[in-house]
């Protein structure tokens, strides 16, 4: 250090260095800066104490105070779930009927079910519920296995063709390609789609696909052709096709049957999530 | 070559040279503004009542809406979102009536500024208000200007103490009460304040009244003419409304000037004496602390105390009013030419006739100059602004549908073969009494409609209960048969009609399909 050097120009003391000739002026910060400064250094030091802050070998420091944001987290999800536990609990006690009657448990069940279905049901049936060939649309009246909110309930409980569950719905078409010639197959398919007034290629086969279909089909699918719920036989007489329109697609089922499997919702989801997805699919205007 | 000598210097230095470097920030003198007494005086009495009284008063006036709202005449209901204003109800969507009152408030003060000066700051702002109700406690627990400069500089005694600890309670209470009225806006008052007082009403309204406590304690109390002079941005903005036809408080120097303190030796002198005699009673009155002789400054809020001072000291001294006065600019300027007749000197002799008596040919303010191309624009931008809300007002629905249509899927194919689309159809019921409103297709040859959670067949038309003062949704599916379809999109109007009052609303909805493909 050299000794105490006065600025001529200011009248300000210089801290003693130089750089050819050019010396620094002692300004000083300001008194409260410092302190300020000092201050957030004093904190800093109590925060890394009070809160989890520093890395050790394998996790960090705790803190005094017990901090953590996953408590945070649980904590306000049990806030969340205990906000909404009463509508829960009601849920779980009411059936599916006495819930839509209910005004607020219906809009609370059908926001719910919607969350749900998004999550586990769009993967098939489309996030518009709409579905796709061999995937049934939710939103139209037409229901394999019956639209009130309690068949919709149990089909989403117990699944269909779902192995694991004994109480599965369960429904086989036998693969016709074993049982008629190919003749018959062209003869019933253009029948069948005839039934719901779709265009048939030749109308000559229509008569003899009657006789195939009341000695082999309406069994299952009614003298009518207009299905049946009990046996989630679908109803061959309207505008829906689940495995696609027309003669072709219908002889393609015919001869070799394709078969959906969904499954069983209770044991995965539990009945209360169950029931409101049912709710939903109930809502979105199909429901009888 | 020039040598050294004969190089012309210039007189001129660096605006920041050491020698004339000064500290850029500047202590506040303490001002101990002396009580006024005349006109201006009288009249700020009067605005203070009336603008205290509205604040205080208007939460705890009531207006019968009905039973299914507030009796409150003005509510801001934050936590239902509606505005309540005598009978004016407003909705969230319907905030621009309060974006053109404020549109209206800006244009006013153009208005007023442009005619009658800083008169909002003068008179009405609250800072003035609480500052000038802050200056009457300090003026009963300390005494006058006098009385409180020498407490101010005298020791602390225990007289000094407990005058000041009175005076800061006193102000403290009033900031209390300043924070407390702000609450009772924005909640059922009389409810409120038995919440508050309780303990039991929210944190919010106890951390609203400890901010705005403060707020007042510090402005009204600690920081008064700061305010204006540092904070507040209006000051700066004023200079662009004022013009020569503004009236400002002026002291007309033309009159005032040579000021002398003996007036009657420096006339026996045979020396110009105007009429200001000096007294600084102007001074001792302004609130900001400015003499409003060194002409009009930003410091100055045009409150015309120092018009009462002055004529008061008038009258004493047997001259005219109006040393001090409101004038226009260019008044001033056709006075001052008179006074100085060109030769840059002020002669008072100029503008008093034989009798001493101010001459006749002085210009004096006439209503008339209000009337100007300036203030005709402020008017009528200002009256356009009005009638336009006025309007609005008159003419606003108070029964509304918004619709939303599905999207995914955009329609759907039933067993029938017929389409169906889903809508979700909001109504707003935006008046306080429960009313049936019935929602009509028009449109779309062979649709029907059918309404969930709604216990009828499909029809065309339905009635819906919507509770008061309220917004419903419903879900609605619209069906048409397979024959009727044309075309992938067709138009439809839902209608909604309250049939008590013949209100309605329409909206123009799309019905998608996927066109005639059979």
């Amino acid at each position: 250090m050299t000794e105490k050097h006065i600025d001529e120009a200011t009248g300000i003391a210089t801290t003693g260095h130089e750089w050819d000739g050019i010396r620094e002026l002692n300004n000083p910060l300001p008194r409260w800066w410092v302190w300020t400064f000092y201050a957030t250094i004093v904190w800093a030091l109590a925060y890394t104490i009070a809160y989890p802050a520093w890395p050790m070998l394998k996790s960090a420091t705790t803190g005094l105070l017990g901090y953590s944001s996953r408590a945070d987290v649980r904590a306000e999800l049990a806030a969340a779930e205990a906000a909404k536990s009463q509508y829960m609990e009601a849920v779980a006690a009411k059936s599916v009927d006495e819930i839509i009657k209910d005004d607020t448990l219906r809009q609370f069940a059908i926001s719910a079910g919607a969350a749900a279905f998004k999550v586990n049901c769009v993967q098939c049936h489309g996030s518009g519920a709409q579905g796709s060939v061999g995937y049934p649309n939710l939103n139209d009246d037409d229901w394999l296995w019956g639209g009130t909110a309690d068949q919709i309930y149990h089909t989403v409980l117990h699944g269909i063709r779902f192995a694991d569950d004994p109480e599965t719905r369960v429904s086989e078409m036998p693969a016709f390609g074993d049982i008629i010639d190919a003749t018959q197959i062209a003869q019933v398919s253009a029948y069948v789609a005839s039934l719901s007034g779709a265009p048939v290629a030749d109308q000559a086969m229509v008569e003899p696909g009657a006789t195939v279909f009341a000695d082999n089909c309406a069994a299952c699918h009614g003298d009518d052709g207009k299905g049946n719920r009990d046996l989630g036989a679908p109803n061959l007489t309207d505008a829906i096709w689940l495995r696609g329109e027309g003669e072709a697609a219908v002889a393609a089922q015919v001869r070799s049957p394709r078969h959906g499997v969904m499954p069983a919702w209770g044991a995965r989801l539990g009945d209360t999530k169950v029931k409101e997805l049912a709710v939903y699919v109930h809502s979105l205007g199909g429901g009888e | 070559m020039l040598n050294d000598a004969e190089v012309e210097r210039l007189d001129a230095e660096a605006v920041n040279s050491a020698k004339v470097r000064q500290p850029l920030y500047a202590a506040r003198k303490k001002i101990f503004p002396k009580r006024a007494s005349g006109n201006f005086r009288r009249f700020k009495w009067l605005v203070m009542a009336i603008t205290l009284g509205i604040y205080y008063l208007t939460p705890w006036l009531r207006w019968d809406r009905g039973p299914y709202a507030p009796n409150q005449a003005v509510l801001v209901d934050l936590a239902n979102r509606r505005f309540y204003f005598f009978p004016i109800e407003i909705w969230p969507q319907e905030f621009y009536f309060v974006a053109g009152l404020l549109v209206m408030a800006g244009i006013g003060l153009f208005l007023i500024t442009s005619t009658v000066g800083r008169a909002w700051c003068g008179y009405t702002c609250p800072q003035t208000v609480w500052v000038d109700l802050f200056l009457v406690v300090e003026r009963a627990v300390e005494g006058d200007r006098n009385a409180r400069m020498k407490l101010d500089a005298g020791p602390w005694t225990l007289d000094k103490i407990g005058k000041r600890v009175v005076k800061h309670a006193i102000w403290l209470a009033i900031a209390v009460a300043t924070g407390g009225a702000w609450i009772f806006y924005f909640a059922d008052a009389p409810t409120l304040l038995h919440d508050f007082a309780t303990g039991s009403a929210a944190p919010v309204a106890y951390i609203t009244v400890a901010v705005l406590t403060a707020t007042t304690y510090t402005f009204g109390g600690i920081m008064r003419e700061q305010v204006c002079i540092y904070m507040c941005p209006w000051p700066r903005i004023q200079a662009a409304m004022l013009d020569e036809h503004s009236l400002t408080v002026t002291y007309n120097d033309w009159r005032g000037e040579p000021r002398s303190r003996h007036a009657k030796k420096a006339a026996a002198a045979g020396q110009a004496v105007g009429d200001c005699v000096d007294c600084n009673a102007c001074v001792a009155v302004c609130p900001m602390g400015i003499d409003i002789r060194d002409g009009q400054q930003l410091e100055c809020i045009t409150c015309a105390l120092c018009i009462d001072a002055c004529d008061a000291v008038m009258d004493k001294v047997g001259r005219e009013r109006g040393l001090i006065s409101y004038a226009t600019l260019s008044d001033y300027n056709a006075n001052m030419a008179l006074a100085t007749g060109g030769t840059g000197k002020i002669d008072p002799a100029r503008v008093r006739d034989a009798n001493g008596k101010l001459a006749s040919g002085l210009a004096h303010f006439h209503i008339r100059k209000i009337f100007r191309p300036r203030t005709f624009v402020y008017m009528g931008a200002w009256s356009l602004a009005g009638l336009a809300l006025l309007y609005a007002l008159l003419t606003r629905d108070r029964l509304e549908v918004n619709v939303l249509h599905d999207r995914n899927p955009q329609f759907v194919t039933l067993s029938d073969g017929s389409i169906r689309n889903g809508y979700t159809v909001k109504l707003l019921n935006m008046i306080p009494e429960p009313r049936t409103i019935v929602v009509t297709m028009q449109g779309l040859p062979g649709g029907e409609m059918t309404v969930t959670g709604i216990e009828q067949p499909a029809g065309r038309s339905v009635a819906i209960e919507v509770e008061p003062d309220r917004l419903k949704t419903i879900k609605v599916f619209v069906r048409q048969p397979l024959e009727f379809i044309e075309g992938e999109a067709q138009t439809f109007t839902f209608v909604v009609e309250d049939k008590a009052s013949f209100e309605r609303d329409e909206y123009v909805a799309t019905f998608n399909s996927p066109g005639k493909s059979k």
